[in-house]
């Protein structure tokens, strides 16, 4: 009998053991597949190339990494305040009757495939940045030109993507204030509004930060919604109105069709975003602990 | 001296939902006096103390009949501005909540939003606040530190500072030392003589030896009502009622 | 004396202007709150009002033809259905078996941590890189190929995380009374979990379950990488087969009928409707439970 249990017990460890080991088996394929091209070529080359042209031996993937900075930058700036207001919204002054239907919707938003954003975006965002946004440009730059494939487009439907991250985490920690900072604060004769963006946001800092790092990560990571609208240009943009390439994009459009060096090359890229998603999630699991001791 | 009423309150009832919290509260509270709230725990003495800086307003199903009035206007009424009120009758709390910022942030927090914005002038509330406070000499070397690191005691008093720094009039405390140890508690007893001088003082507190040793009026509360309200000393060497008798030997509560 | 007194809490001009400043804050915050509700709607609106129109019944049941231009998605909801399916069967016990060892075995120690750490991290990958991971290591190192079982491991890689924080925080919620009463009686660990502790969370392991499905039927770039795009109608588990968001992914990007591609777009965001209103009744519902017990 005690054997049985025994058994038992080890059959559930290494089921607990199997997500661990899941990442070190991707790390480990990921570095395998793509190191050696990268130490070939060189990590500067790769990293600062601005030459993307696989079928000519040409692997600088300086275009891409900029193409996801931007988007990204441009998902957080539309994002992170609209995200930080509504959590406040929720965690301090909606009333319950409201939260009850708008958390289900945050919850819904966060559950709409990536690829139904892109493709709600191809058939929304775009078109109005052609037909809409570039005319209001041309008025002061007659040279302005946009296909709609655009930075603004991947960042305007990214920044609707990371929302519910930003939203939910930065709304817990809203909640997890003490009310007797709260309470401190209004018997000072502080109104709700000086209360929360001088004690309650302060407080929550940890959280909202951390939320703000993980909806970075998700808009670095997402691929399907940025390829159907960014327009994959692998080129270094110059405004936002602007087709870039991403990481993400390229690899999933030329995995494919490439040559086996080709695909080295994709799964250096792969290398590139991984521990950019990497470094990310360890400065968001930092940025709690840290604070959260406090 | 005359005796001026700070804050008269008149038939005073409190309801939370169906639940009436409070009946027919009638009180005097004396300028520069310390009066003491006491009562078995849920006899509504902290509830009654709330809604004399209107912090009852935070629940949702509160609702008040009644008057209160502050130096002879109704705090309830459409013209008593909530934020004025809550500056001039400061309110100290059981749990000691400094804001988890540096010891001078606390201080200066409620004359920045109040709309002071020199730094020589907050330095100078800062410091004064806390000479107030009697915490000057063990903080002002570390005025730049988190005031999370401070003791309980400390806390507690830098709380008291942070209400003097908005200048109120009338402080209410809400059993200030019961999450301390005796020492720092006789040196918030101290404080409570050195204040009164220039501050109405309204004071919970489940410990009647310290309602004896601080106060100059107490009023027993049970279940919702007055029962008697009277010179501490008359209450504790000869009360009127049965009740607060009892309650004062003792013999229940 | 007294005048100064009662002149200080009236009501003073000079508060009000501070007033307007909060007001425009207060605007901004309802705004934000509106626009991620307006933001969900208007997607889902836009999709169901263009799609709903060309759902028939034969959209269903008929094979698609000429790369999906015509046709119905017969074999692409097999592929869905088939595809899911494979990846829960492999992720649910490894899940829930895990999250037992956790909750019920497991002392905080280094391994836990390291265990609670890979987890977190596996769920941080973005999914372009399992892609590239079920890639190199399904498809080609083990040789399965493009093919449901590919993607199905991929895809249990995935919805792993999901499964076991769910089924983990569900068992956390009953009582240690409950376990206490069936040791007491005699029975052994492993008879008390299986009789009394995975019974009263059953609900939250669904929630962890329903979740993944959605995860899983809504993922698009793993699956591209590690199933394929095939058309045709999988006969066995080796075969290659396109999913629904697949299948959304190609239409829009290939452009090939604006029709079709609203109709699958609708199927897909019906169907995450209907997942995402299960999973909250069931949290509701283990919420209340967790409350009367509480």
């Amino acid at each position: 009998m005690k054997k049985y249990e025994k058994t038992i017990e080890i059959v559930l460890l290494i089921s607990a053991t199997v997500a661990t080991l899941s990442v070190f088996l991707i790390t480990f394929f990921i570095f395998k597949e793509g190191l050696p091209l990268l130490l070939d070529y060189g990590i500067t080359n790769f990293v600062f190339g601005k030459d993307w042209a696989p079928t000519n031996g040409k692997y600088g993937a300086f275009p891409m990494i900029a193409g996801s900075v931007s988007v990204t930058v441009g998902a957080l700036v539309i994002g992170v305040p609209a995200g930080i207001a509504c959590a406040i919204f929720l965690a301090e002054i909606a009333p319950k009757s409201v939260v009850k239907f708008l958390k289900p919707a945050v919850e819904l938003l966060a559950g709409i495939p990536s690829v139904v954003y892109g493709f709600f975006g191809l058939s929304v965002f775009v078109p109005m940045i052609r037909n809409y946004i570039l005319p209001m440009v041309q008025k002061w730059n007659p040279n302005a030109y946009t296909s709609g494939y655009s930075i603004l487009g991947g960042s305007m439907i990214l920044a609707i993507m990371i929302l519910p991250t930003i939203i939910n985490i930065s709304e817990n920690s809203i909640r997890a204030v003490p009310i007797e900072y709260k309470q401190g604060s209004l018997a000072l004769g502080a109104s709700r509004f000086e209360t929360i963006a001088k004690v309650i946001l302060p407080a929550a800092k940890s959280g909202v930060v951390a939320s703000v790092v993980l909806g970075m990560g998700r808009a670095v990571g997402e691929t399907m919604a940025v390829i159907l609208i960014t327009g994959n240009m692998p080129k270094v943009p110059g405004n936002v109105l602007d087709s870039v390439a991403t990481l993400t994009g390229t690899i999933a459009m030329e995995m494919g069709y490439a040559t086996p060096t080709h695909q080295k090359a994709l799964f250096a890229m792969g290398i590139v975003l991984f521990v950019f998603i990497m470094l990310l999630n360890m400065m968001a699991t930092c940025t709690k602990r840290k604070l959260g001791g406090e | 001296m005359v005796n001026r009423t700070k804050i008269k309150v008149n038939s005073l009832n409190l309801f939370y939902g169906d639940f009436q919290a409070l009946i027919d509260i009638n009180m005097d509270i004396i300028e520069n006096k310390v009066t003491a709230l006491i009562g078995p725990s849920g006899c509504g003495k902290s509830t009654f103390l709330r809604t004399l800086n209107r912090m009852n307003d935070l629940i949702v199903n509160a609702r008040i009949e009644g008057k209160v009035l502050l130096d002879e206007l109704d705090i309830y009424s459409e013209k008593c501005d909530l934020i004025q009120l809550r500056k001039s009758v400061g309110m100290v709390f059981q749990k000691p909540n400094p804001f988890p910022k540096t010891v001078y942030e606390n201080v200066a927090y409620g004359p920045r939003i109040h709309g002071i914005k020199e730094k020589s002038k907050l330095d100078e509330i800062v410091e004064k606040s806390l000479r107030g406070a009697a915490l000057w000499d063990e903080v002002k070397d570390r005025l730049n530190r988190p005031a999370l690191g401070l003791s309980g005691g400390q806390q507690q008093r830098l709380c008291i500072a942070r209400c003097l720094a908005v200048e109120p009039d009338v402080l209410l405390m809400d059993e200030p030392t019961s999450a301390l140890d005796p020492i720092s508690t006789l040196k918030i007893e101290d404080l409570l003589e050195e204040l009164k001088k220039n501050y109405t003082i309204v004071i919970v507190t489940h410990n009647m030896q310290q309602a004896g040793r601080v106060s100059d009026y107490t009023s027993f509360f049970l279940n919702g009502e007055i029962i008697e309200t009277d010179l501490t000393d008359n209450i504790f060497s000869k009360p009127r009622d049965k009740r607060t008798e009892d309650y004062i030997t003792g013999r229940f509560g | 004396m007294v005048e100064m007194g009662m002149s200080k809490i009236i009501t003073t001009n000079k508060k009000m202007k501070i007033n307007i400043k909060e007001k425009l804050w207060y605007f901004f915050i309802y705004l934000s709150a509106l626009f991620t509700l307006i933001a969900l709607l208007s997607i889902i609106g836009y999709i169901l009002m263009n799609g709903a129109k060309h759902i028939h019944w034969e959209f269903f049941v008929k094979e698609p033809s000429s790369m999906g231009r015509e046709g119905g998605i017969f074999s692409i909801i097999v592929g869905t259905l088939y595809l899911t399916l494979v990846s829960i069967v492999i992720a649910t016990p490894i899940g829930v078996a895990g999250a037992i060892y956790l909750t019920e075995y497991a002392k905080e120690n280094r391994l836990v941590r390291i265990i609670r750490f890979g987890t977190e991290t596996l769920a941080g990958i973005p999914s372009i890189i399992f892609g590239l991971f079920g890639f190199v290591f399904f498809v080609v190192f083990l040789g399965f190929r493009w093919s449901i079982l590919s993607g199905g491991l991929t895809l249990a890689m995935m919805i792993l995380p999901t499964l076991l924080r769910a089924t983990e925080e569900s068992l956390k919620t009953v009582p240690q009374s409950y376990r206490e009463g069936s040791l007491a009686l005699g029975a052994t660990k492993w008879q008390t979990i299986m009789k009394v502790v995975l019974p009263s969370s059953v609900s939250g392991i669904l929630t962890g379950l329903i979740l993944g499905i959605g995860r899983a039927v809504g993922e698009t770039a793993a699956v591209m990488l590690t199933a394929g795009s095939s058309l045709g109608l999988p006969k066995s588990i080796m075969d290659p087969a396109r999913t629904m968001s697949v299948h959304l992914y190609l239409l829009a990007s290939e452009g090939l009928s604006k029709e079709k591609t609203f109709a699958t777009a609708t199927v897909l965001v019906i169907f995450v409707v209907i997942i995402n209103c299960f999973a909250n009744i069931l949290a509701n519902k283990y919420m209340k439970k967790t409350k009367v017990e509480s």
